[in-house]
């Protein structure tokens, strides 16, 4: 029995391995870290010399991919929702370029925002790029499409997205592996034609790019992703994804016979999707994310025919769930009356944590100026938001609190104070900071440095030991450049450290280091288990 | 055969751990499983749930509906009252006593376990901090909660007592005999 017990996340990441990727390309981002992850621990990657070690922001994980695609070599590439926001000018081009070696562009979408800013719906990008995408149900399933989609790219030569979301990323269940295959040979592209996007050249593979579409439509009318499930009756249900897993649940919970269209292939298989269309009055079509295809079948004229997040069938916004479903269905779950009033337990920064020091002395630092306006950032940190410290005012997008701070500085804001971790700050701070230097801008940077990105579980940092040096050679002043250490011991001293930054007319930036807690404590005892 | 199990707790206390026994032992008796888990940003001292499923036949969602869990094992008690919704009318709830007060507005303890007495449904109430203790290291709570769940779930207790032995060779023979004799305790609870 050749069966493994993995999460989604890691599925793909074994389909990927057992598919010959030369490298995995990614920027840690709940709830895609585990692929990567399970790939730096997998022995069969290490064998096989994969590339793994993490990348700096999804942008040049995804161009990293994309250049070991033009070399010829299979390559995976893996991000959150969000960090496709990131990515997207390489992403949206590489549609254009197409691709050499096989490249699969994995997103994991969070509806429910359980660890993110917003619930964008990743297949918006697969149109808009005019990509195939693939959406999986379950564990087996994605790893049976990641396989499929490394041979279906290098067949359509095009980038293949494979869009997971949480509930699939983070589950557990057992995997079948398949015998493996080699990777690719080193087969640089020699056509310059295809890679070179002057708009001459860009014109005509923008041309074949949409010549494609037709042949992608007919793969998806072929697929074995995209199937019916006979039933009888005059309602169909059209279920998209994961949402394939509720529907059937709650039929076969109370045998409903109900028909279903399951789509986990796209472009839409239109033929398919019409025949299935035309033979019911009603049909409920249910879609984990945004309402994406219910608002295309629905139309500018609003088929009658057609129910589901729009007219309040379903929620607007939101995870689906069996419940949900089986209320859309008219059917109901007997249940004991219960009352369930527990307070919450929202999470917290973690007892002894470095971000709580510095929140205190930031606190401190400001109680006496009127002005109290801290931008924040993407991170552990955020949590400083909740009492006790009610600190930070923002939190928009990764690297946002510095260029914010210096825009506020620039309208009049002082002290324009800024608080961001430090792989957020390698991520997507440093062009922001260096735009505060050529301006001279009133602004504060603090550092929070944990030596880790700590909210997604410690991974390594692309900065560590090089903040100092980041800062000064792009400009900061050097006496500009304070280091405090996050103490209780030493709050009186960082309390000053950061008045004095605040009153100073320019940039200044406060590395605030001292180790993540959870990361000392895993480090300890993983030198325990060794002794 | 076919079991729902919501494993409730507050993050970092092994609820990771404590599902991944079960479900090599699951695995291992040739059953299916799902078994959705939190990561990211709840993990931090947040409410922690994991949905396990274990049947004979195929499963198609990850999440168990509403009134449709047979068990509840928490690893703290007010945790054990948050998915009160989910118990079918004759799921049973197993709770470990030991609070974790990490929020201000934390109810009486006495409150809490009135509560889940008065629920209407079939409780244990196990003190596992005591229990892992006797069995020599209070982070062995999460397996003695393994021990007392065992006899619920349908699955052989030799073959927990293997999936503990395999899961935790890798640390030493010591390692072993400590969770085998708190994974005993608890099932040792749970038979008086």
């Amino acid at each position: 029995m050749n069966k493994e017990l993995v999460l989604g996340a890691e599925a793909i990441a074994v389909a990927a391995i057992d598919e010959g990727i030369s490298g995995v390309y990614a920027y840690p981002g709940t709830p895609s870290t585990e692929i990567t992850e399970y790939i730096q621990k997998s022995p069969d990657a290490r064998k096989n010399n994969v590339h793994s070690t993490w990348s700096t922001n999804e942008k040049t994980a995804y161009e990293a991919a994309l250049g070991m695609s033009y070399a010829g070599k299979r390559s995976l590439v893996c991000m959150k929702h969000v960090g496709l926001n990131v990515a997207a000018d390489a992403f949206i081009n590489s549609a254009i370029t197409g691709v050499n070696g096989g490249l699969v562009v994995v997103v994991a979408d969070d509806p429910s925002m359980h660890s993110s800013q917003n619930e964008q719906d990743t297949r918006f990008y697969g149109k808009f790029a005019y990509l195939p995408l693939f959406e999986p149900s379950n564990q087996q399933g994605t790893y049976d499409c990641v396989r499929f989609a490394f041979n279906f790219s290098e067949q359509v030569k095009l980038p293949v997205l494979l869009r997971i979301t949480t509930r699939l990323s983070h589950s557990r269940a057992a995997v079948e592996r398949k015998a493996q295959t080699s990777q690719n040979m080193l087969n640089p592209e020699t056509d310059k034609k295809k890679w070179i996007l002057l708009p001459a050249i860009a014109r005509q593979r923008y041309a074949g790019l949409l010549n494609k579409q037709d042949d992608l439509v007919a793969f998806s009318e072929k697929s074995p992703y995209n199937f019916v499930v006979n039933g009888k009756g005059k309602k169909g249900i059209i279920a998209f994804g994961i949402a394939y897993n509720y529907v059937m649940e709650i039929i076969q919970e109370f045998a409903l016979e109900i028909p279903v269209l399951k789509i986990s292939q796209y472009p839409l298989p239109k033929q398919l999707i019409k025949t299935f269309h035309d033979q019911y009055d009603t049909i409920l079509v249910a879609e984990e994310g945004y309402p994406v295809y219910e608002e295309l079948l629905r139309g500018y004229f609003d088929n009658q025919k057609i129910s589901g997040r729009l007219d309040g069938t379903l929620p607007r916004t939101g995870e689906l769930s069996p419940d949900i479903i089986a209320k859309a269905l008219g059917v109901k779950i007997p249940q004991k009356q219960q009352e369930a009033e527990v307070p919450g337990r929202p999470p917290r920064l973690c007892d002894g944590c470095s971000h709580r020091d510095l929140f205190e002395a930031l606190n401190a630092a400001l109680s006496e100026n009127e002005s109290k306006h801290v931008f924040s950032d993407i991170g552990c940190y955020t949590l400083g938001a909740l009492p006790p410290y009610n600190a930070i005012n923002t939190c928009v997008d990764m690297g946002a609190s510095v260029t914010m701070a210096k825009g506020a500085a620039d309208a009049g804001l002082r002290p324009a104070v800024a608080v961001i971790g430090d792989s957020t700050f390698t991520h997507s701070g440093i062009t922001g900071l260096l735009d505060a230097v050529n301006d001279h801008s009133p602004v504060t940077i603090i550092i929070s440095d944990n030596d880790t990105t700590a909210m997604t579980g410690g991974q390594d940092s692309a900065g560590t030991g090089k903040f100092f040096k980041i800062c000064n050679g792009i400009g900061v002043e050097e006496e500009h450049i304070r280091s405090i250490v996050p103490l209780k011991k030493n709050l009186e001293e960082n309390v000053r450290i950061l008045k004095e930054e605040f009153a100073y007319n320019g940039v200044s930036v406060i590395l605030a280091n001292r180790e993540c807690v959870q990361t000392a404590a895993r480090k300890k005892r993983k030198s325990k288990n060794n002794e | 055969m076919n079991k729902n199990i919501i494993l409730a707790g507050v993050g970092g206390q092994g609820i990771l751990t404590l599902a991944a026994v079960i479900d090599h032992a699951a695995m291992q008796s040739g059953l299916q499983i799902k078994q959705a888990e939190v990561h990211g940003m709840s993990q931090r001292g947040g409410a922690v749930q994991s949905h396990l499923r274990i049947s004979d036949q195929n499963i198609y969602s990850d999440l168990i509906p509403l009134g449709k869990a047979d068990l509840i094992v928490s690893l703290e008690p007010l945790e054990a009252l948050r998915y009160l919704p989910y118990l079918s009318e004759n799921g049973v709830i197993i709770t470990a006593t030991e609070p974790v007060k990490n929020i201000p507005d934390y109810p009486e303890e006495a409150d809490i376990l009135n509560k889940i007495k008065s629920s209407g449904h079939k409780y244990l109430l196990v003190d596992a901090g005591k229990i892992a203790r006797l069995a020599g290291n209070p982070k062995t709570e999460n397996v003695v909660m393994v021990g007392v769940l065992s006899d619920f779930v349908g699955i052989e207790k030799a073959q927990f007592e293997k999936s503990l032995k395999e899961m935790f060779s890798a640390k030493g023979e010591k390692i072993v005999a400590l969770n085998l004799k708190a994974f005993n305790l608890g099932y040792e609870h749970a038979q008086q």
